[in-house]
C-alpha cells in the first residue's frame, strides 16, 4: 500500500557502482593534486611561503561547503514538492558531511591564517565568515531533525529550515562582504580563477574535483546506510504488528 | 478567509505578553542588565564604551528577542490553542505574523525606545542621532523577532528548545545585525546601510510568516 | 438521501514506523452521530484530527461541506484565561455575536466565570471548552472524549447538547471511551 520501495531501489542499484567509482576517481585526483600541491609546485613567498600549500586543501573545502549546502537545499525542495523519499535521505546524509567539510575549511583557514597574518581567526575575511555561518546552518539543521519525534516530522522540519536557510544565504554572503569590505584587509586567498597561474590551477582543480567526488561517494554510503536503517525499522514494525 | 481571527490573535498575544507575570519587564530587565554588565566587564574608558556601545546593544536586542520567543508557539502547541487557531478562517501565516508582531511591540519595541538612554550610559554624545538609532534598532528588532519566530515555530514541540531556537536564528540574524550596526557608523560605504536594514526587515516580514505557518502546521500534525 | 456533511475515504496513518490504521472510511450525515472506538493509543484522536484537517493523513481524503467545531482534551485554555475571556476571545475570532454570559450560565460556569484557568477544576475547564460549541452554530461537531472529567450533571448536559444538535440537523463525530449514553448511527472501531 505505501509504496516506499520503488525509488530507493533504483538508487541502491545505481550507487552500487557509482559510489566506488566516486571513491576511486576522487582518491586518484586527490592524490595527484595533493602531491603536486604539497611537493611539486614552487612555493609562493607573496602568499606566505610554504604554508600557502594549505590552499590546496582549504579552497576546495570552501567550495564544497557552499555547494553541499546548496545541494541540501535543492534536495529539501525536491522532497517538499514531490515527496521522493530518496531526496529526504540525501538531505539527511549531506548535512553531517557538509558540517565536517565546513569544519575542515575553518580549521585549514586558521592554519593558513596564523603564520600568514598572525592570528588564528580573521574577522575581516568574508569567505571565512560566510563558511562559519554555513557551519551553524548545518548544525541547526542536524539539531532540528534530531529533536523531532518521528522520521516524517524530521523530514518536514528539516525541509522548512533548509529552504529558509537557502534563501537567506545570498543575503548573508552579501552582508558579510559589505562588512569586511569596510576594513580593507586582504582575505586568506587573494588569487583565484583565471588570475592564478596554471602551475597552481591544475592541482587545485584536481583537488577540488577529487574532494567533490569523495564527498559524493561518502554521501552515497551514508544514504545507503540510512535506507537500510529505514527498511529495517519498517520490517521490525511490521513484525511487531503481526504482519 | 476572514481577518477577524488575525486581530483576535494579535490582541490576545498583546494581552498575554503583559499577563505572564513579569510580562514585558523580563526582556527589558535583561537588556538593561546586559548593557550594565558590559562596562563592568570591559572597563569604563569612555572612548572604548562609545565605540562598542551600539554593537553591544544590537547583541542585547538579539538575545532578548530569543528570550521572549521561546514561549510564543510552544505554549500554544501544548495547551491546544494552536489547534484552534489553525482551524479558523484566517491563513496561519497571518496568525503567526500577528502574534510575532504583538510580541515585538510589547518586548522588542520598548527596548529600541530605551536605546538612547542606554547609549548615553555608553558615553555616546547626546544628539538627535540617538533617536535615529532608536529607529534603526526598532527596524532591526522587527527582523530579529520575525526570523526568531521561525526558529520558535520549528522548535515548538521540542522540550527546552531555547538552544535550538538560538542555533537556528543566529545565521538569520546576521544580515540585519550587520546592516544595523553599519547604519550607525559613518564609515565609507555605509550610506546604503539604513536602506539595506529596512530591506532586510521587509524581507523578514515577507518570508518568515510562511515559514512559521509551515512549521506550526507541522507542530500540530 | 442528503449529501453527507463529512466524508473520510480510505484514510490511513503512519506514526514513525507504526501503521496506526489503514483504509478507514466513514461518513456523517445530518442528524447522525458517529462514535469512534478503540483502545488507548489506537488512533482515535489522530483520526479525529485528520477529520478536522489538523493532521495530514498518509493516504485517503477528507471532505467537509460545512464548518466544524473542535473540542479535544487539550482544551485550548491559557493558564491565566478565565472562562469569560476564553469565550469572548473565540467569539471575536470567529466573528460570532454570542451571549457569553448566557452560555456560561447554561454550562454551569457562572460562578467560576472570572477565575483563571489554572485555578479551575478539570471538569470546569472541560465545560469551558465545550461551551465554545454554543458560540456559533456549526453543523459538524468533532469531539475527543467529551465526557472526560465531567460529573454526572456535566454528562447530562453534554448529552442533551449532542441530542439537540443532531435533532436540529447537525452531526457529531466523537471518540468515546466506554458507555456513550446516546444512540449512534455508526461506530468505527480502530
Amino acid at each position: 500500500m505505501f509504496s516506499w520501495f520503488a525509488n530507493p531501489h533504483r538508487f541502491l542499484s545505481l550507487s552500487n557502482w557509482l559510489a566506488p567509482a566516486c571513491y576511486a576517481g576522487g582518491l586518484i585526483l586527490m592524490i595527484w593534486g595533493m602531491w603536486q600541491g604539497l611537493w611539486v609546485v614552487p612555493k609562493d613567498d607573496y602568499q606566505g611561503g610554504d604554508i600557502m600549500r594549505v590552499m590546496f586543501m582549504h579552497v576546495p573545502t570552501a567550495w564544497l561547503a557552499m555547494a553541499s549546502y546548496s545541494a541540501l537545499a535543492v534536495m529539501s525542495f525536491i522532497w517538499f514538492i514531490w515527496r521522493h523519499e530518496v531526496a529526504d535521505v540525501a538531505a539527511k546524509a549531506i548535512a553531517p558531511l557538509g558540517a565536517v567539510w565546513t569544519a575542515i575549511c575553518l580549521a585549514t583557514g586558521s592554519i593558513w591564517g596564523k603564520p600568514t597574518w598572525g592570528t588564528w581567526w580573521q574577522w575581516d575575511d568574508a569567505r571565512m565568515m560566510s563558511v562559519l555561518f554555513m557551519f551553524f546552518l548545518f548544525l541547526g539543521y542536524m539539531a532540528l531533525r534530531a529533536a523531532m519525534d518521528t522520521r516524517q516530522k524530521a523530514a518536514r522540519a528539516g525541509a522548512i529550515l533548509a529552504m529558509v536557510g537557502a534563501i537567506n544565504v545570498p543575503l548573508i554572503h552579501y552582508s558579510v562582504e559589505m562588512f569586511t569590505s569596510l576594513h580593507q584587509t586582504a582575505s586568506v586567498i587573494t588569487s583565484s580563477g583565471p588570475k592564478m597561474s596554471a602551475v597552481y590551477l591544475w592541482p587545485l582543480l584536481s583537488c577540488a574535483l577529487g574532494q567533490s567526488l569523495l564527498f559524493a561517494g561518502l554521501v552515497q554510503t551514508q544514504m545507503r546506510t540510512e535506507i537500510r536503517d529505514r527498511r529495517t525499522a519498517k520490517l521490525r514494525a511490521q513484525l511487531m504488528a503481526g504482519g | 478567509m476572514s481577518a477577524q481571527p488575525i486581530f483576535a490573535a494579535f490582541r490576545q498575544a498583546l494581552a498575554e505578553a503583559w499577563a505572564g507575570g513579569a510580562g514585558a519587564l523580563l526582556p527589558l530587565g535583561f537588556f538593561a542588565g546586559t548593557a550594565v554588565l558590559v562596562p563592568l566587564g570591559i572597563g569604563t574608558d569612555p572612548a572604548t564604551l562609545r565605540a562598542v556601545g551600539p554593537g553591544i546593544l544590537w547583541v542585547a536586542l538579539a538575545l532578548s528577542s530569543l528570550v521572549t520567543l521561546e514561549r510564543i508557539f510552544q505554549a500554544d502547541t501544548e495547551d491546544g490553542a494552536l489547534d484552534l487557531w489553525l482551524q479558523t478562517e484566517a491563513p496561519p501565516s497571518a496568525i503567526a505574523a500577528a502574534k510575532t508582531l504583538a510580541h515585538f511591540l510589547t518586548a522588542g519595541l520598548p527596548l529600541a525606545l530605551l536605546s538612547p538612554l542606554l547609549a548615553l550610559m555608553f558615553q555616546a554624545q547626546a544628539s538627535t542621532g540617538l533617536l535615529v538609532n532608536a529607529a534603526y534598532y526598532a527596524v532591526g528588532g522587527l527582523a530579529f523577532y520575525f526570523w526568531g519566530g521561525v526558529g520558535a515555530a520549528l522548535s515548538a514541540t521540542v522540550r527546552r528548545g531555547g538552544l535550538l531556537i538560538s542555533l537556528i536564528a543566529l545565521p538569520l540574524y546576521v544580515p540585519t545585525a550587520i546592516f544595523g550596526a553599519m547604519a550607525m557608523t559613518d564609515a565609507p560605504g555605509s550610506q546604503n546601510a539604513p536602506l539595506l536594514l529596512a530591506a532586510s526587515a521587509l524581507f523578514a516580514l515577507a518570508v518568515a510568516p510562511f515559514a512559521m505557518a509551515a512549521a506550526l502546521r507541522l507542530a500540530a500534525d | 438521501m442528503t449529501e453527507p456533511l463529512l466524508t473520510g475515504t480510505g484514510l490511513g496513518m503512519i506514526r514513525g514506523e507504526r501503521v496506526l490504521f489503514r483504509d478507514v472510511s466513514l461518513e456523517a450525515r445530518m442528524h447522525e452521530t458517529v462514535i469512534l472506538r478503540g483502545a488507548n493509543g489506537a488512533g482515535k484522536t489522530t483520526l479525529l484530527r485528520i477529520l478536522a484537517g489538523l493532521t495530514r493523513p498518509e493516504s485517503g481524503a477528507v471532505t467537509r461541506s460545512a464548518p466544524h467545531h473542535w473540542v479535544s482534551h487539550r482544551e485550548g485554555l491559557k493558564p491565566h484565561e478565565t472562562p469569560h475571556e476564553h469565550l469572548s476571545l473565540w467569539a471575536k475570532a470567529w466573528g460570532a455575536t454570542a451571549n457569553v454570559d448566557g452560555i456560561l450560565k447554561f454550562m454551569g460556569l457562572s460562578r467560576p466565570a472570572d477565575v483563571p484557568a489554572r485555578h479551575l477544576s478539570a471538569g470546569q475547564r472541560r465545560r469551558t471548552a465545550l461551551a465554545r460549541l454554543l458560540l456559533q452554530p456549526r453543523s459538524i461537531w468533532l469531539l475527543d472524549e467529551p465526557f472526560t472529567a465531567l460529573d454526572a450533571e456535566g454528562r447530562e448536559l453534554v448529552l442533551s447538547l449532542i441530542e439537540d444538535h443532531c435533532r436540529e440537523g447537525g452531526c457529531v463525530v466523537a471518540a468515546i471511551h466506554g458507555e456513550a449514553g446516546f444512540g449512534a448511527a455508526n461506530e468505527v472501531t480502530l
